[in-house]
């Protein structure tokens, strides 16, 4: 289980950089809105594998939470943004 | 090997499986060329990512109260990522932001047409559809 964890975490690593890469460069707030949700994806993965590798459920009720805000943040950006004025 | 060992096995595999498609997203955010695109790679972490990776952690701790909060989890995540992508896909529609010349239909735009033609013809009809709450492109702003 631990070579799990080690490879778990190197992946998940490169994965929240890339997505942070996105969200600095990200030309509109929307690509940064889908990014964030990437990003909030990431690491709903990695507190799961914690919980998994230590047999620990104390971290559960903190993915209910992690996926209740991303929903509503990445709708109220989306509103947002529709909001402005098109080009 | 015992059942122990294997149920362990089975989450390793499907840890690291969710993982990857974490991996692929990051990698398809950074390559892709608009919103749309980088929507439709990052859609897939959020859905079979997280289900793997949810049943990998429902394997390794198998208890009923874990196992109901993580199926929990998992339909939540079901029920809104659509529905988010969606928002983001309306919102980013009129802007720049999306390539034009990379799709291969866009049934938007006819839906479009029709409802401007609509108003143009007769201000009640295009009244109940801009009454509908999603902020449509052509809501005459």
């Amino acid at each position: 289980m631990t070579v799990v964890a080690v490879i778990v975490t190197a992946l998940l690593t490169v994965a929240g950089g890339l997505t942070l890469v996105r969200i600095i460069r990200g030309p509109s707030i929307l690509d940064r809105a889908v990014a964030t949700d990437v990003l909030l994806a990431v690491a709903v993965a990695a507190i799961a594998t914690e919980a998994a590798y230590s047999r620990d459920a104390t971290a559960l009720p903190v993915l209910v939470v992690l996926a209740i805000v991303g929903f509503v943040g990445s709708v109220s950006v989306a509103r947002f943004a529709a909001r402005r004025d098109p080009k | 090997m015992t059942v122990d060992a294997v149920l362990d096995t089975v989450a390793g595999v499907c840890l690291v499986a969710g993982a990857l498609l974490s991996l692929a997203a990051g990698i398809a955010l950074v390559r892709f060329p608009d919103v749309l695109s980088r929507m439709h790679a990052a859609a897939k972490p959020q859905v079979l990512g997280l289900l793997l990776v949810l049943l990998g952690c429902a394997l390794r701790l198998r208890s009923g109260v874990d196992v109901t909060t993580l199926v929990l989890v998992g339909m939540f995540q079901l029920a809104t990522a659509p529905v988010a992508a969606h928002m983001v896909g309306r919102a980013a529609y009129p802007h720049h932001d999306i390539r034009r010349d990379l799709l291969v239909t866009d049934e938007l735009a006819g839906d479009l047409d029709r409802l401007r033609a609509r108003r143009t013809g007769g201000p009640e009809g295009a009244a109940s559809r801009t009454a509908v709450g999603t902020p449509g492109p052509a809501s005459g702003r």
